[in-house]
């Protein structure tokens, strides 16, 4: 078969909804029941809707790609009779770039530019994600130098408050405690600017590497970090007092958007969603990495699987981070921050203006990458969003010859038309909103 | 007393070889066995389908897969999570050039619902049963399959509904 044979044999149907007059009653149950397995009645009764509307009394809008509330260009398609929600059918790709068929012409050690830039809000967990995966590929995953993998966690765990804090700040501004959008914002700003003064960069940063990290932190990092932990904590109480406490607030969330345990397990999700509904479920405790089982933290969950235990999820998990840096700080060693294999890492600058063959390592890494045995590999980790996985196949070259990112956005998103069915129109930005997409990661 | 040995019998699963790649346990089931090994995990406890992905061989034929598994230009790769033993499993498959299908899994995950259309998208592998086989991040009047290793990575005519090109 020739390549335009290849390109020309497609064959795919509408991507939008369509009316209920134009889709057989299987899809229509399928749409309304989203996913999950269950009899007509059964249905019929979620909601208590009644089963089929005449096609006058509905109506199909669109909501998004530009819209402020679906956190980029997300598009959802609503059934609509009169405020409620009957179907949603989300329609992604407008932020399609086709980065893991970019990923597959840089080498490794330009891989990191790449995949930090699929989820922006947690840039440092995709990029420590795709370095575990390449290390396990060559085999180095057990000779990282403790100072780069408690510096990895130290990241990681930073990122993952500055990625709640974000979330807090937008999940503020759908619901409309706009102050809430500032507070978030400004919060976030702290540890960003500890970013940046580590990693040279507020974002998308490319300084976890296979092998270790770029830098070494800079001076005085260790006062920056604890500034940072003593000003969260009165903050949050503020939240709580804001948000946590007020009845306006809990009377927006509780009990909008509730997925059961099952559904969400069946859907995949990961993450503060799937936490919500009580299965504590957290790659950090279960199958821990770097060396999160040095470290004690509690896993949140919530128990009516709603927007507001999502809400509430996010908010202690920050407080969960504070306490796993400051045990971070106690045990951060010294030593090196990445592995001194002249084939994986560059040698030190000092080092290539006295050897010729420091030289030929520099040169070759930079311009040639270093080569990957054959073989593939899976590794999820726990991102702020729910599991972040990467699945490399090396053919020994060194450039990966497929690298697949498994984005918790792009599977959670599953979950919203059965999440907004026989809801509220209005319910349906708290919604998006609790699931917290990132539309880079879902469309890559 | 004889000191003759059984030679070592290869690791199978519900009758399919169990290969291991890097410590992590891999199935390799044949797309008859497919639905039905799947089934027996999902039962076994592997209750969240992680990941479901695809990878196009045409480039790199030789690769190691356990005697009996033929390789294939297409792998259908399902990424399976046990929330119980805290466990991960690896089913692989393979799916021919030729005949580039294999029955959905929609059934057993709702969950791999999003992720078949985007193999389907991405390299044209179709699923028998899933309900809504349409593409899902290339624009629905796209041609060809991107992640194929016969698509070209260079430029290419932007294509667009209305568009004059």
């Amino acid at each position: 078969m020739t390549a335009v044979e290849n390109v020309r044999q497609t064959n795919e149907g509408a991507q939008e909804m369509r009316s209920r007059s134009d889709i057989g009653a299987r899809e229509l149950l399928r749409e309304v029941g989203a996913v999950l397995r269950m009899s007509e009645a059964e249905a019929a009764k979620l909601g208590q809707l009644p089963v089929d509307p005449d096609e006058d009394q509905t109506m199909i809008i669109n909501m998004g790609p530009q819209h402020p509330s679906t956190h980029g260009v997300l598009r959802l398609m609503l059934e609509l009779q009169g405020e409620t929600v009957l179907r949603c059918k989300p329609i992604i790709g407008y932020l399609h770039t086709g980065m893991e068929k970019t990923g597959e012409e840089l080498t490794f050690l330009q891989g990191g530019t790449n995949v930090t830039r699929m989820d922006y809000l947690s840039p440092l967990n995709n990029e420590l994600v795709f370095s575990m995966a390449v290390e396990r590929l060559l085999g180095i995953e057990n000779d990282i130098p403790d100072r780069a993998v408690w510096m990895r966690m130290l990241l990681s765990e930073l990122n993952r408050m500055s990625s709640h804090l974000l979330f807090l700040a937008t999940n503020g501004m759908d619901i409309g405690a706009v102050s809430m959008m500032l507070y978030g914002w400004r919060e976030r700003e702290e540890v960003l600017r500890f970013f940046q003064k580590v990693t040279g960069l507020r974002m998308n940063h490319n300084f976890i590497r296979p092998g270790g990290l770029a830098a070494d932190l800079p001076a005085g990092w260790r006062d920056d970090v604890l500034t940072i932990l003593e000003t969260l904590p009165p903050r949050l109480a503020e939240y709580d007092i804001l948000m946590t406490d007020q009845p306006i607030w809990r009377e927006r969330l509780q009990g909008v958007g509730v997925i059961t345990a099952d559904e969400a397990l069946a859907l995949g999700t990961s993450g503060p969603i799937l936490r919500s509904t009580g299965v504590a479920w957290d790659l950090r405790r279960d199958q821990p990495y770097l060396n999160y089982d040095q470290v004690e933290f509690d896993v949140i969950v919530g128990t009516y699987g709603d927007a507001f235990d999502r809400y509430a999820i996010r908010l202690n998990e920050i407080r969960e981070s504070i306490r796993i840096v400051y045990q971070i700080l106690d045990r951060m060693p010294l030593g090196d921050y990445r592995i001194q294999n002249k084939k994986v890492t560059p040698p030190p600058r000092a080092r290539i203006d006295e050897s010729m063959e420091a030289l030929i390592h520099h040169f070759k890494i930079f311009t040639e990458g270093f080569k990957v045995p054959e073989g593939e590999v899976y590794v999820g980790i726990e991102s702020p969003r729910g599991e972040i996985g990467c699945y490399i196949v090396s053919d020994g070259g060194p450039k990966p010859y497929r690298i697949h990112v498994r984005a918790p956005s792009f599977v959670n998103i599953q979950a919203l038309p059965h999440m907004m069915r026989g809801g509220l129109v209005a319910d349906a930005v708290a919604v998006i909103s609790s699931v917290d997409p990132v539309l880079g990661e879902v469309d890559r | 007393m004889s000191d003759v040995r059984e030679a070592p019998q290869p690791e199978s699963l519900f009758g399919s070889p169990v290969s291991y790649s890097r410590g992590q346990k891999v199935v390799h089931p044949s797309r008859a066995e497919y639905v039905g090994v799947l089934k027996k995990l999902l039962d076994d406890g592997f209750a969240m389908c992680s990941d479901l992905t695809a990878v196009d061989y045409l480039s790199h034929p030789g690769r190691e897969l356990p005697a009996g598994v033929v390789a294939e230009r297409f792998e259908v790769v399902v990424n399976l999570t046990s929330i119980a033993t805290r466990d991960r499993i690896r089913v692989r498959v393979q799916v021919p050039e030729a005949d580039a299908t294999i029955a959905s899994l929609f059934e057993l995950w709702p969950g791999t619902e999003a992720m078949e259309r985007e193999v389907f998208d991405m390299f044209g592998v179709r699923f028998d049963g899933h309900p809504d086989l349409t593409r899902i991040l290339m624009p629905e009047d796209w041609e060809g399959h991107p992640l194929r290793k016969d698509y070209s990575v260079g430029r290419i005519p932007v294509q667009f509904k209305g568009a004059n090109s």
